[in-house]
């Protein structure tokens, strides 16, 4: 009796391990982990809370693992072209029950290994039925195991606003994946999704998250509902868009719909297909590093997105970054002297970040900074240095042309994604 | 110039600060630990900590710095870097001898200096928090042990006990040998002997899941990997090797 247990115990050890292999592998092309942005405290003695974001552990490819970021099942009736589960693809299929999801989140959660869950799936059967499921998986977390850990769950594009409504009362966050930065793209790579039906939760959301930061400001019982906002991601290099689409949209999307981030998603070839980047295609990883940084120079740093990309730059430059290409093409507007400028102006000056600006727009009440304090506060003096005057007498005197400054920078500056970097002949 | 020695509390810091203005010192270097009469013509002063002269220095301070200085200086302090008292007894002393509150003047070494030591303390604790893998035993309790650069177990009391409520833990700084406990009422410091069991014995006892969740999370860390996208530099500063030896995953 008691062999029989234990292969039994085994058995089942065995099956989730293997459901999890797959299942968590289906699901690591969602770039987004983040887990911060909410305020749920640890108030019924349960278990967890949830605020400012926890890397718990990082790939080796050194993305942050926050999340325990799973599909419910791999199962699905759509056939993307982009995506690793689509209904054509000979690959093994899973899923999990809802216990089991449960068991995992609470279990890893005790350990201090993650902050929570984030959980997506294919779509079987249909959008609500997958809907459904996910919603009753975060509610029985939050009321059966009070856990007040972080929730992430992925709205099912065509899914009920009944169903929205409900997994934005248990879910810290809820985003629906664009896939691609264009309706075009998307028609050329997921013929049965349709742009309209992602865009409508996004819509619905919007408007509920709106509704309810206003009846909790004025009852404070009211429940929380999706205090983290919502998300999306595009897809890049799968279709032919240039940065300048896919951060037009970006910034239509940040604007018109309130979200918290647009994620950018490097393609990474996994399946063969005509319309698809072939195999061998390497990630593009520098662009998407590129379009993140312009990202943050939209969101953290006053940039307009007309500043970054036009019609006679569509693309970013991949050699440097996108605040060095605005300031090249600005050359006007510097040098600022660090010692009286804004902080709005210091914001721009490339080598300087968030941090060192507001550090220096405090320091400089007690006395002018000069080169020296200025490098020790942090900023990056080789290449803010052709853009700014201090208290000192050196300063670039030149009047350089912009390229030649690029080639300054570039020549000194050692890129981390310059791999094969082209090594002088060695004479002796 | 004078060698101030003291006994490695904040009060005791606090009485050296006292003793400099009194006996007007203007040369002084300080540290931790027991006065050994080696250099023979050396100008030592060994500090005995006084509650009351040290509590006026505080009154000082808190008319000059805000709350968060206050804090900041603290945890300073607390983290017990090498070498950096004199720099702590600096930043004091500048904030007496201005005339205002120049905790922001990150032009001044000391005032920078502060603010890069709270930075490194301030993301140890925040890595602990990511850090720590609790590992549980047999009677339920969650067992963790680390081994932090600097002194951040005070630091990460309040995290854990906000958040791990209902059950029992204790994560244990193996370096400073003593640890925190928390009993599903209060959070206790506790040493532990490890001269009659070594650490390895202590978690011999999991519990009948361990195992499993561990393996579980390890398949998973896997899982999560893009090979596509390898990118063993970023990894490695994330992800330090000297804190390898505890992490589930990577064991």
């Amino acid at each position: 009796m008691l062999k029989i247990l234990v292969f039994l115990i085994g058995m089942n050890a065995d099956r989730i391990t293997e459901k999890l292999n797959i299942l968590a592998d289906a699901a690591k092309y969602d770039v987004s982990c983040a887990s911060s942005g909410s305020k749920r405290k640890n108030e019924n003695k349960g278990l967890g809370n949830a605020s400012n974001g926890i890397c718990h552990t990082y790939t080796e490819d050194g993305r942050c693992v926050s999340l325990l970021k799973i599909l419910l099942t791999n199962h699905c009736i759509f056939d993307c072209a982009y995506c690793v589960s689509r209904k054509s693809n000979d690959i093994k299929r899973a899923a999990f029950t809802v216990q089991e999801v449960v068991d995992l989140t609470i279990n890893f959660y005790r350990r201090n290994y993650i902050e929570g869950l984030f959980l997506s799936s294919g779509i079987f059967y249909n959008a609500d039925y997958t809907m459904e499921r996910l919603v009753r998986i975060a509610k029985k977390l939050r009321t059966e195991h009070k856990f007040n850990g972080y929730i992430h769950l992925k709205s099912i594009p065509g899914a009920s606003d009944e169903l929205m409504r409900e997994a934005g009362l248990y879910a810290d966050r809820l985003s629906v994946n664009l896939e691609m930065p264009t309706e075009e793209g998307l028609k050329l790579l997921a013929p049965d999704k349709n742009r309209q039906d992602m865009i409508q939760p996004m819509n619905f959301l919007k408007k509920e998250i709106i509704q309810r930061t206003e009846e909790k400001a004025l009852f404070k019982k009211a429940p929380q509902f999706a205090p983290a906002g919502q998300s999306t991601q595009v897809i890049i290099g799968a279709t032919p868009e240039n940065d300048q689409q896919i951060l037009y949209t970006a910034n239509h999307f940040y604007k018109n719909f309130n979200l918290k981030r647009v994620y950018y998603s490097g393609y990474v070839p996994v399946l063969s297909d005509s319309r698809l980047p072939a195999l061998n295609t390497s990630v593009p990883m520098v662009r998407e590093n590129r379009l993140y940084q312009a990202d943050w120079l939209m969101r953290f740093y006053g940039f307009h997105v007309s500043e970054i990309v036009d019609q006679h730059n569509p693309h970013l430059d991949l050699d440097i970054d996108p605040k060095l290409g605005w300031a090249l093409r600005n050359l006007q507007a510097f040098p600022i002297d660090i010692n009286k400028a804004d902080l709005q102006l210091i914001l721009r000056v490339p080598g300087i970040g968030v941090q060192s600006a507001q550090k220096i727009v405090s320091a400089r009440m007690f006395g002018k900074l000069n080169w020296e304090q200025l490098k020790k506060i942090g900023i990056a003096v080789n290449r803010a240095k052709y853009f700014i005057t201090c208290n000192s007498n050196s300063f670039e005197r030149r009047d350089l042309t912009g390229t030649a400054i690029k080639q300054y920078i570039l020549s000194q500056s050692q890129s981390k994604y310059i791999k094969a970097a082209t090594t002088q002949l060695n004479l002796f | 110039m004078t060698t101030l020695i003291y006994d490695g509390t904040f009060e005791g810091l606090l009485t050296a600060v006292f003793e400099i203005y009194e006996r007007k010192l203007s040369y002084v270097k300080i540290r931790k630990g027991e006065w050994l009469s080696t250099a023979l013509f050396e100008d030592v002063l060994q500090i005995y900590t006084d509650s009351n002269r040290a509590a006026r220095v505080l009154k000082g301070l808190q008319q000059k710095l805000s709350n968060e200085g206050m804090k900041r200086l603290y945890i300073a302090h607390l983290a017990d870097m090498d070498d950096e008292d004199s720099m702590l007894v600096g930043y004091i002393r500048y904030v007496f001898d201005s005339p205002h509150n120049v905790e922001e003047d990150y032009g001044n070494k000391y005032v920078l200096r502060l603010s890069e030591m709270v930075r490194m303390v301030r993301r140890e604790k925040h890595r602990m928090e990511a850090f720590i893998r609790f590992q549980e035993l047999a009677d339920t309790t969650f067992y963790s042990a680390i081994e932090p650069d600097f002194n951040v177990l005070p630091l990460l009391s309040r995290h854990f006990k906000d958040r791990y409520t209902d059950q029992k833990w204790i994560i244990y700084d193996l370096k400073r040998n003593y640890g925190l406990y928390y009993d599903l009422h209060d959070v206790q410091c506790i040493a532990l002997d490890f001269s009659t069991s070594s650490p390895s014995n202590v978690i011999s006892a999991f519990s009948e899941n361990e195992g499993l969740y561990q393996r579980l999370w390890q398949n998973y860390f896997k899982s999560v990997n893009i090979p596509a996208r390898k990118n063993t530099k970023l990894h490695m500063r994330h992800i330090p090797k000297r804190y390898w030896r505890h992490l589930t995953e990577k064991f």
